[in-house]
């Protein structure tokens, strides 16, 4: 997007006559309003489905029913809203427990195993990180069953604990991967001079290596809070009606199955469930982006 | 032995880790293709190994094929779609454009709400219902005057899945939209001016310059929505639960360890998924740590 090259272009038409010249000029403006016409389009549908959600969840009982999904609330209510809290409460703070404890647990790991990997590798390191990646994209499906089994002689299914457990287990690859790719700009120079100080592998990490960690760890915790927070599948293998968190009890009163329950409530209960998500996502996206960078194996 | 003192620490930090992957991925992996090489069909009975029978018996299951089907249909509509959208909405955002950080953050919102939540809406959004009584996209089709155009979304018997991978479309082009914004913009300035000054049109200097530099973000994108697409479950389980007709393995899984308590079942329709999201990612992870190691 620099200066330089628009103005080398300009140049060349400044050869052709000045006729053409306007018409390019004229083109691409143009092509400038279609740009901009068709991704403002695209914003439209995109946020279709928020639309729905959010006028839906502030009608009446009676009002809220698919025929009128477009139209705006003839009654502005807070019924749904306050039915939705009810619901989900136990849920919700199921959820902050998991998903703050173990994305703080990822995160730490991550950081660690990250400095390993990238600066104090053993021989063999490069097959033992790619046999972390391969743990990245498993279906969990293909654990599922022992690993039920498993936490059961651990006496950890059904608990809170089992669950973050296993949300630090599986998260440990990405978590390693966003840390490793980060330290891998740290310069090797900085962990060298540490060690010549008489620094030891504990003493570099705390000293050089953790002070500038910060871009990173946010990126993790980002990442994780929300993965954990979204997570369905390990829920309903591994938790128990007490420890279910909120995307299990959204499904069993809003899912596919629910039926008794007010559309406005379900609606609700949809925006309420995303909302921390969501709020961590605007106030933070743009570690978000780099943390989906990190997923896709790029530093 | 002075080489060893140098490496060893870094070893024994990484070591809980690698104890953990082990026993979690590895183990359990193990432990799971050992059942699903049992006849262990209930939760009770011994395991005995069986041969391999399960694999082979699984096709002649009354949901399975059917299941194989619609994870394929769905995989082929949502890649595509989601990487035509996603590639379609960097390209409109080359150039740059007044407000780039709000379009990104619209089009990658998605990304951030589970699939369980925004399937409350979806499943209102795509619903059948005949035209008398419409609602969702056909009511609005209706209304608009594209009433022909109104179907019966994931419900269709037969092509129901490719309406079931909108809304993960929705979901997942935003990320895709910022992978390929990332590939845009790391084509370098110098290179695109170069091929303008050799007299290439603007249309030419993508085609010939900018789009064979994608190549490498092509394929990262293709292998995370990939393996995404043959896990779905959270999904089908929002929008249809447990229907034979948007049945898919995940669900399979789903239906016969909790519905028909058949452990071994289970387990021979997550190592078919396992197989496949392997061959999908195994060649890839060896190329990108061998590609890394190189450079």
């Amino acid at each position: 997007m620099s200066a330089a090259p628009t103005a080398v272009s300009e140049r060349i038409r400044a050869v052709a006559p000045g006729d053409a010249g306007a018409r390019a000029r004229r083109r691409g403006l143009a092509l400038r309003l279609l740009r901009l016409a068709l991704l403002l389009l695209f914003v439209f549908v995109f946020l279709i489905p928020v639309y729905v959600l959010i006028v839906t969840s502030f009608k009446t009982l009676n009002e809220a029913d698919p025929s009128t999904a477009w139209s705006l609330p003839k009654h502005w209510s807070m019924e749904g809203w306050q039915a939705a809290w009810t619901a989900l409460r136990p849920g919700l703070i199921n959820s902050v427990k998991i998903a703050v404890t173990g994305s703080i647990i990822s995160a730490l790991l991550g950081s660690l195993n990250g400095y390993v990997l990238s600066k104090w590798r053993f021989p063999g390191a490069d097959a033992v990180f790619t046999l972390f990646l391969f743990g990245m994209f498993i279906p969990y499906q293909a654990v599922m069953i022992p690993l039920a089994g498993l936490l059961t002689r651990m006496e950890l299914v059904g608990s809170i604990s089992g669950l973050v457990l296993a949300h630090v287990v599986y998260g440990i690859p990405i978590c390693t991967l966003i840390f490793r790719n980060y330290y891998v700009t740290i310069p090797d120079e900085l962990i060298e001079a540490a060690r010549v100080d008489g620094a030891g592998m504990i003493r570099a990490y705390r000293s050089v290596v953790l002070p500038v960690s910060g871009p990173a760890f946010a990126v993790t915790l980002i990442w994780q809070f929300t993965s954990m927070w979204n997570d369905f599948l390990f829920a309903v293998f591994l938790g128990a009606p007490k420890s279910w968190p909120v995307t299990v009890i959204l499904n069993n009163t809003a899912g596919s199955g629910a039926v008794a329950v007010q559309y406005s409530q379900q609606m609700a209960e949809a925006l309420l469930a995303s909302l921390p998500t969501l709020i961590v996502y605007i106030l933070l996206g743009r570690f978000f982006m780099r943390g989906l960078m990190a997923g896709a194996l790029k530093g | 032995m002075r080489r060893a003192r140098r490496w060893l620490p870094g070893l024994l930090l990484l070591t809980p880790s690698i104890v953990a992957i082990g026993v979690f991925v590895y183990g359990l992996i193990g432990w799971n293709t050992r059942l699903a090489l049992s006849d262990k069909h209930d939760e009770i009975s011994p395991q005995r190994f069986n041969n391999g029978k399960n694999f082979v018996d699984l096709w002649s299951d009354a949901s399975w094929p059917g299941a194989v089907k619609h994870a394929i249909l769905f995989t082929a509509v949502f890649v595509g779609g989601a990487l035509l959208l996603g590639w379609f909405l960097a390209f409109l955002m080359d150039k740059g454009v007044r407000g780039e950080g709000g379009f990104r953050a619209i089009y990658l919102f998605p990304m951030a709400v589970s699939f369980i939540a925004s399937g409350v809406v979806w499943r209102w959004l795509m619903n059948p219902a005949p035209p008398e009584r419409a609602v969702g996209f056909n009511q609005l089709l209706n209304k608009v005057g594209l009433g022909f155009a109104a179907n019966d979304w994931w419900q269709h018997p037969r092509w129901g899945m490719a309406a079931m991978a909108i809304p993960a479309i929705w979901q997942m082009s935003g990320y895709v939209m910022a992978l390929f914004l990332a590939g845009f913009r790391g084509v370098p300035d110098d290179l695109r001016e170069a091929a303008r000054v050799d007299g290439c049109a603007e249309w030419q200097v993508y085609r010939y310059i900018v789009f064979p530099q994608l190549r490498p973000v092509l394929l990262s994108a293709l292998i995370i929505l990939g393996h995404i697409s043959l896990k779905v479950f959270d999904l089908i389980m929002a929008i249809a639960g447990k229907q034979i007709i948007t049945y898919v393995p995940a669900i399979a899984t789903y239906v016969e360890v909790f519905d028909r308590h058949d452990p071994a079942n289970g387990a021979t329709i997550a190592t078919y998924m396992l197989l496949a999201v392997g061959l999908l990612v195994i060649p890839y992870l060896v190329w990108s740590v061998r590609a890394e190691r190189n450079r």
